[in-house]
């Protein structure tokens, strides 16, 4: 751990003080120190985070919006500072662009169901990608089925990267939104969404982007990206569960249809019809998760705090350091080896079933994610089942992964033996 | 049922000198599963798999003098291990023991995380499975007596 300092990243980060923030890397699990590989699925919470959540249950809880009362004040100022925070987060020109969803998966089909039930006709067509998570893929699958649009996938290269020269021919004056992940889950590849958009624009066509790996890790503008909306979850950002954000452009969100009918989304409601609230609110009906949005503003702090390019060059070290040491493994093969990459490492092992070896690290304590990463097509693609992935944050180390190695060179060894 | 419970019996003794390490647990079960036989190519078809998430099992079952045998085979080394304690405890036991017995031996080592809410394997299925087809062979043999007598 010692050597972070002097390893050559363009900033070096003080990765203990980081880690003593969050209570539960310090345990035992299976009698070894735990070691947390699967961030990609959701990151570990800082005491500040979980602090957060308990203050706000012991002092300040109330339901929002409608109450005169201070303690529905109190409630409803912080979780609209959440939101303004958010808003500072992504650079989205207003906090009302802002909508408090639970998660990515619901701000994708929140536009699905609101934009494209709304918007688009027999005959358009969406364009999606080979690597898009099921969340971003189901939810178009469901509209175009309903409405009798098309779906388009871009293919994939085998380095994980998308074959963008066939762009051209998929995007077209046809395609009518464009969904697109912008860092994979399972590859780990970064997309150059901002290209996408601006060739989707010039078609006329809206774009969408899935930025649940991509939040906790690079530099979000969604004015400078110009995306006309933009989710991701707060779990994956060592946030709370149960809290995602959906960013859309102020004239798509008002033309939209409301997404669920109850309260706060309504002006006025009668029986000869009902008058809905501004956004972000005729967005958000019923109580929302209150509580896990007041706390979701220290995760964006606790980012902000070490800046994101720092823990972005801590996870890249250490993604290369994985890399290089895992490939000296026999039948080691990373999926995914895209040029620019998040800090996910999917690999399979010649002869060895991914199951065996999940179980198997889990054994030596170490926890990483095995499977289909919820990317059945993109396994496809490659004719796998699964891999294993290992997925880092700002509080792994360079010995955990120099453990880890240890332990996969050991099993990989007993297996085959 | 003795027979079954005997069996059981002994592997938690097995267990017991691992003294509850997975560690040490996974790698039993690894060894068990390298000592399971090689189940013919021919028999690892659609119709024999019984479906995890992530691993897959096939199951074979036979019915002589009133027992049900089994052959089966994984193709994670993990579920090959459980499945081969499986075969040890059900494989010649009398349909009505496998049906009516109380499995208890998965929880007393430790492995209940193997059939538990995680879909990763086939191990719960593969139990499920075990005790239709001894539920199939016992009805089949009722009405076969039926029609005899
Ligand atoms: C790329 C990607 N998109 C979407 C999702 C779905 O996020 P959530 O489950 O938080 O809605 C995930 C989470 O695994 C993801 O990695």
């Amino acid at each position: 751990m010692g050597n972070l300092h002097t390893t050559g990243t363009k900033q070096a980060l003080d990765v203990e003080t980081i880690r003593s923030q969050f209570p539960i890397l310090h345990q035992q699990v299976n009698s070894r120190p735990l070691i947390y590989f699967d961030n990609a699925a959701s990151n570990q919470k800082p005491e500040l985070v979980i602090k957060a959540l308990e203050h706000y249950y012991h002092c300040d809880h109330a339901n929002i919006h409608r109450g005169v009362h201070t303690l529905a004040e109190r409630a409803t100022t912080a979780y609209e500072e959440t939101r303004k925070i958010t808003a500072d987060f992504i650079n989205a020109p207003e906090a009302e662009e802002v909508i408090f969803t639970k998660g990515t998966t619901e701000g994708i089909n929140l536009v699905a169901s609101a934009y494209g039930r709304a918007f688009l006709q027999e005959g358009d067509e969406v364009l999606i990608s080979n690597m898009e998570h099921h969340s971003n893929i189901v939810p178009w699958q469901l509209l175009c089925e309903e409405k009798g649009l098309i779906l388009k996938v871009l293919p994939l290269k085998d380095n994980g990267e998308i074959k963008w020269e066939v762009l051209d021919q998929l995007l077209t004056p046809k395609t009518k939104m464009v969904s697109l992940v912008h860092a994979s889950n399972t590859l780990g590849t970064i997309n150059p969404i901002k290209n996408v958009i601006r060739q989707a624009h010039d078609l006329g066509a809206l774009v969408m982007i899935d930025g649940a790996q991509a939040a906790a890790h690079l530099e979000i503008d969604v004015q400078d990206l110009d995306c006309d909306f933009y989710a991701f979850s707060s779990h994956k950002m060592y946030g709370p569960t149960g809290v995602g954000v959906l960013y859309g452009k102020r004239r798509l969100l008002e033309k939209m249809k409301p997404y669920q009918g109850g309260g706060e989304m309504i002006k006025e409601v009668s029986f000869e019809g009902t008058t809905f609230s501004d956004i972000p609110h005729k967005f958000e009906a019923g109580t929302p998760n209150i509580a896990d949005v007041v706390a979701f503003k220290q995760a964006i702090e606790f980012i902000e705090g070490i800046g994101k390019s720092s823990i972005a060059a801590h996870e890249d070290q250490l993604l290369k350091q994985a890399t290089e040491q895992w490939s000296k493994i026999p039948g080691f093969r990373a999926v995914g080896t895209a040029q620019q990459k998040v800090a996910v490492l999917s690999f399979v092992m010649e002869g060895i079933h991914h199951f065996d070896l999940g179980v198997m690290l889990d054994a030596k304590g170490i926890a990483v994610r095995t499977g289909h990463h919820c990317t059945q097509p993109l396994m496809e693609c490659y004719g796998i089942e699964g891999t294993v992935r290992a997925s880092f944050s700002a509080y792994n180390t360079e010995e955990e992964v120099d453990i880890m190695s240890g332990h996969l060179k050991d099993i990989t060894n007993k297996l085959r033996s | 049922m003795n027979g079954i419970n005997h069996i059981q019996d002994e592997i938690i003794e097995e267990f017991s000198m691992l003294e509850g390490d997975l560690d040490m647990s996974v790698e039993y079960l690894i060894e068990m599963g390298k000592k399971l036989p090689h189940l013919d190519e021919s028999l690892k078809v659609e119709d024999n798999i019984v479906k995890g998430c992530q691993s897959k099992v096939w199951l074979v079952a036979d019915f002589k003098d009133h027992k049900v045998h089994f052959v089966a085979d994984s193709n994670t080394m993990i579920t090959k291990g459980l499945v081969s304690m499986l075969m040890r405890v059900f494989s010649g036991q009398p349909a009505s023991d496998i049906l009516n017995c109380d499995l208890y031996f998965i929880e007393k080592i430790g492995m209940n995380r193997f059939i538990g809410t995680q879909r990763s394997n086939g191990f719960a299925a593969m139990i499920k499975q075990m005790r239709l087809y001894a539920l199939a062979f016992l009805s089949k043999e009722k009405a076969e007596n039926k029609e005899t007598s």
